[in-house]
């Protein structure tokens, strides 16, 4: 059977008929004879009961967007599961930097209010109010964060009240975040959620001049195994500066100078878009969507980067730089590429990853058949211009979107942002490089897969359906995988590996993805006499 | 490392409250962890998906191993009318499409906020003929994962044990606690070993150390089987291993069906052992076999040889206190002084036996806390150090910050692999802790000492 063959019906046949009606909307085939993307479905609720991979909105807030700035101090308000389990358990390396000393660094820590059934009961501010005032007394952080866990919202407990009381008290500021783990149907709505506040609340106050005659921030990358710090080594070497990210490594003190920036890159679209429109509405800052997985992505955005700002010199050195680092890691990629070769492989990942790493593979002469996202939108699988055909619904309502206007004063036109007229401007935008995305369908293989929300069920048949040589996942799914005979690699963690982004990152990322399909581990399974009975039949 | 925290030890009021890096986590991941040791069974998760995505994480991170589990995926609608329909949907769609033979079903700070049910919503539900579903309520916001881990095994008890009325038979229960599956093997080995037949449960042999096979099973071939934690209502005794994580099980089933429960500690140091096999040499009128005394014997030979090794180490232990308890008591048997003994979980009784066990010892100036946090250890070291850490992965921040030796122990352990296979129970878990122990001290030595002091023998 060839990869066009396969039939999503049949696929889904055992499901309940609700389930499989359900379903059937999040799984599309990239069919390049139909042309444009059919319409998949995606950021809509989980049928109960299925095994999703999905989190909830405190792991999109807390967990992955606020917990990595690491000069903040944040709290979570609620039992002391939420806290515990966002403790570490993602690798935004953080380390000190001129801005920001030891002392100044609590992304190791885990603060919880620990509520107990007294304080469901007569409501936990008193508590939360309390706890603020010891951290305070004892780690005097820069800046403290709330946020919310499930009960919060329904004991009535007001996070914003007991916020802005202590701002008062302490003269620092106390952020606040409504993440209450139902809200949404996934970690999306708190990416949301954490985006609003943010730029609420720290973009836009800080008062320092930022130097550099290129200034970009970087959106949506959280320094995962140190991909942030590949990133900035060949960025800083063309000659731009790094304002901030948002939120690997990242600080207060340099965020809330976000806003000086000339340019925005978008890493991952999924939970920083929000930012990247906001800051373009309120301070005229161009985005761009840019790609460091995967060796021709990370070249082509390093052009379109150059492209933005239309400096001569900036081109000429960013292509030194390119042909610098291929000339370094070709010769190993190619070793590996012989190893890779005609391999398949699924990708199940949040964000963006299930987009960009298909460039990477291909690199390496690998092809993904299956992609998934957990908690995408339909804009992440089909583009931005289905936008504005997005039907908002009970679940996506609950979260509130912030409309900004200019910022007399401080708005400037986007071409001003990028030192050119607004004819060459209009000519970028117009040409598709900035402030859009186009989506992974486009991308995709042609009969490949794109499914939503995968779950346990689909995932095993899928496999036994196109039979990947290996899985790129998470944690929940990694064992699960071995158990099928199939080699799996994290991709939240990379298997605590990494960087994995630009040519170096390629270059690891290659040499792990083989490690993983050859440890000799594999091939023993069956034991020698089992072997010989197999041999008897 | 953790350069944030104050240099100066605190004040004696500064942090009194919430939790600053816990020792405790919520009563869920117990529950799912106690369900995953029922064999067919899939844990299902009344909450947010948040949750349920939290604890197979955490347990996939500790066993490297498929922590599968359900759930009710609540979003706002359901938290503001109620999770029923929820959960009604999700044992349709669990039967149907994942075919467990039983559905264990535990509540969360959510669920439990809004006052959910779950007794009736069950009762309104679609069972298959011949499958079961089962619950326990477990709010986030009492006790910790012990508590949650126990809620669950009283509900297993209290959903499925029967007695038939006649004749107890001639056999074990065995209640084993919040354990790694390498430590159920061994006590159960134990207990086998003394000529006892024995129905362990929860029993995540199997399950959470599952083999490498040719085919995947999503339910592997471990874990009790349903007959079997039927039929525990007509076992003779129920040893009960652990106070907080199966007195209450055992307190159930004694009242349920009439088999009395034998209160033990999780079998771990040399007197703990002794106590279990006496429990069991005495319920059952057997004798100890010679294969236990010499596993025994070696122990005590071990200890005497090479007590200079760790002899009069200070050492600060934390974690679950059903696991805390017995270590302490072996560190004191191996001579070392338990310099401070800390639990997240609460219950003062805690306190309490430590105190006891180190007066006994004559042991002074150490310090003990229930429902404690790393911080306030940390800052306790900082005051006065210790030579080793003993407990989870959590410590290894401390570790690093004070240079002091970390050995790891209990749950959650997720920056090392193998131990959920190994026993820390038993005389053979004597052992392995006193390797582990005086392994780390002796490479500290071997580290820290001058040319002309590094020596060969030791």
């Amino acid at each position: 059977m060839t990869m066009t063959d396969v039939n999503v019906d049949e696929l889904l046949a055992p499901m309940p008929d609700k389930v499989k009606k359900n379903r059937r909307k999040h799984i599309v085939k990239k069919d390049l004879s139909a042309g444009s993307c059919q319409q998949i479905e995606a950021n809509t609720r989980t049928v109960p009961g299925i095994i999703t991979q999905r989190g909830c909105c405190y792991a999109g807030c807390k967990g992955v967007v606020v917990g990595p700035i690491k000069d903040m101090l944040t709290i979570t308000h609620g039992p002391i599961g939420c806290a515990y389990y966002s403790w570490g358990t993602r690798r935004n390396k953080a380390r000190v930097d001129d801005r920001t000393p030891p002392e100044e660094i609590y992304t190791t820590m885990c603060f919880s209010t620990d509520m107990q059934e007294s304080d469901i009961v007569f409501g936990g501010e008193k508590k939360l109010a309390k706890m603020i005032d010891e951290v305070v007394e004892i780690f005097h952080p820069r800046a403290i964060n709330l946020c919310a866990t499930c009960p919060i919202g329904l004991i009535g407990d007001d996070l914003g009240a007991v916020a802005k009381a202590a701002e008062k008290r302490h003269g620092i500021p106390v952020i606040h975040y409504n993440c209450e783990g139902y809200k949404g149907v996934s970690q999306s709505a708190g990416h949301h959620i954490a985006n609003n506040q943010i730029m609420e609340r720290i973009i836009g106050t800080g008062t320092e001049k930022v130097d550099g005659k290129y200034v970009l921030n970087i959106l949506g990358e959280y320094n995962i195994g140190g991909d942030a710090w590949e990133n900035e080594r060949l960025l800083e070497e063309i000659g731009y500066t790094i304002g901030s990210t948002l939120t690997g490594d990242s600080a207060y003190v340099n965020i809330r100078n976000m806003h000086k920036a000339h340019l925005n890159l978008v890493q991952c679209h999924r939970s920083i878009n929000y930012i990247a429109e906001m800051m373009e509405t309120k301070y005229g800052t161009p985005w761009l969507k840019v790609n460091f997985i995967g060796i021709d992505a990370t070249i082509d955005t390093l052009r379109e980067i150059a492209r933005c700002f239309g400096d001569e010199e900036l081109i000429a050195r960013t292509e030194l730089v390119i042909e610098r680092e291929l000339a370094a890691v070709t010769p190993e990629i190619e070793r590996y590429q012989k190893i890779l070769k005609g391999r398949t492989a699924f990708v199940f990942v949040g964000g963006s990853r299930s987009h960009h790493y298909q460039f990477l593979l291909r690199n390496l002469g690998m092809e993904v058949m299956v992609a998934g996202y957990e908690f995408a939108h339909r804009d992440d699988y089909e583009g931005r211009e289905v936008i504005p055909t997005i039907k908002s619904d009970a679940d996506s309502k609950n979260i509130p979107e912030l409309h900004l206007e200019p910022e007399p004063g401080i708005y400037r036109p986007p071409h001003l942002h990028l030192k050119m007229s607004k004819e060459k401007y209009d000519e970028l935008v117009a040409s598709g490089v900035l402030n859009d995305y186009k989506g992974m369908y486009p991308d995709m293989v042609n009969g490949g897969i794109m499914i939503d929300d995968a779950n346990h069920f689909e995932t095993e048949e899928l496999v036994e359906i196109f039979k990947p040589d290996l899985i790129f996942t998470g944690i929940k799914d990694k064992y699960v995988t071995h158990k099928m005979g199939l080699p799996s690699k994290q991709m939240h963690s990379y298997d605590y590996s990494g960087p994995y982004t630009c040519f170096k990152g390629a270059v690891t990322f290659a040499k792990d993805v083989a490690h993983s399909l050859s440890t000799p581990a594999w091939k023993m399974i069956t034991a020698p006499w089992e072997q010989s009975k197999t041999e008897q039949r | 490392m953790l350069d944030c925290t104050p240099k100066e030890p605190l004040q004696k009021d500064a942090h009194t409250i919430g939790k600053i890096n816990p020792i405790k986590t919520c009563q869920p991941v117990g529950a799912m962890y106690a369900a995953l040791g029922i064999h067919g069974c899939l844990p299902h998760s009344h909450g947010s998906q948040g949750c349920c995505s939290y604890h197979r994480m955490a347990l996939s991170r500790h066993f490297h191993e498929p922590a599968m589990a359900s759930t009710s995926s609540f979003t706002e609608g359901a938290s503001v009318f109620g999770g029923a329909a929820n959960l009604k949907t999700a044992i349709k769609n669990v039967f149907a499409i994942y075919n467990p033979e039983i559905i264990a079903v535990h509540t969360t700070c959510l669920s439990e906020t809004i006052g959910d049910d779950i007794p009736t919503i069950i009762k309104q539900s679609e069972v298959p003929e011949g499958r079961y579903v089962i619950h326990a309520n477990t709010p986030s916001y009492h006790g910790s994962h012990i508590t949650g881990f126990s809620n669950m095994c009283k509900g297993i008890v209290s959903y499925l044990a029967e007695s038939n009325g006649s004749e107890k038979k001639e056999r074990a229960n065995i209640f084993p606690g919040f354990v790694n599956p390498g430590d159920m093997r061994e006590i159960k080995r134990i207990v086998t070993e003394m000529g006892v037949p024995s129905i362990m449960y929860p029993d995540t042999t199997g399950v959470m150390d599952s083999p490498m096979r040719d085919t995947y099973e999503m339910y592997p071939r471990g874990g009790a089987t349903i007959e079997d934690i039927k039929d525990s209502g007509n076992s003779k005794m129920t040893l009960s291993l652990g106070a907080w994580s199966s007195d209450e099980a055992a307190a159930t089933l004694q009242s349920k069906c009439g088999v009395p429960g034998v209160p033990l500690r999780i079998p771990i140091g040399v007197k703990a052992t002794d106590d279990l096999i006496m429990a069991v040499k005495e319920g059952f009128g057997v004798d100890v076999p010679e294969s236990l005394e010499v596993e025994r014997g070696q122990v005590v030979d071990t200890l005497i040889d090479v007590h200079y090794q760790y002899e009069g180490k200070k050492v600060a232990v934390f974690g679950d206190p059903d696991i805390m308890v017995p270590l302490a008591e072996f560190l004191i048997t191996m001579g070392m002084i338990p310099k401070y003994v800390v639990t997240g979980t609460p219950g003062n009784k805690f306190e309490k036996t430590v105190n006891g066990m180190l007066e006994e010892a004559g042991i002074e100036e150490s310090r003990v806390r229930a429902e404690g946090d790393l911080f306030d250890l940390h800052q306790w070291i900082k005051e006065e150090p210790v030579d080793l850490l003993i407990g989870n992965t959590h410590g290894k921040y401390i570790a690093r910050a004070e240079d002091i030796p970390l050995v790891r122990v209990g749950f959650p352990v997720f920056d090392r692999a193998v131990h959920p296979l190994m026993p820390i129970v038993g005389y053979k878990g004597c052992l392995r802790l006193i390797e582990m122990i005086s392994n780390v001290l002796l490479e500290r030595r071997d580290r820290d000492s001058l040319d002309e002091d590094y020596e060969l023998i030791l």
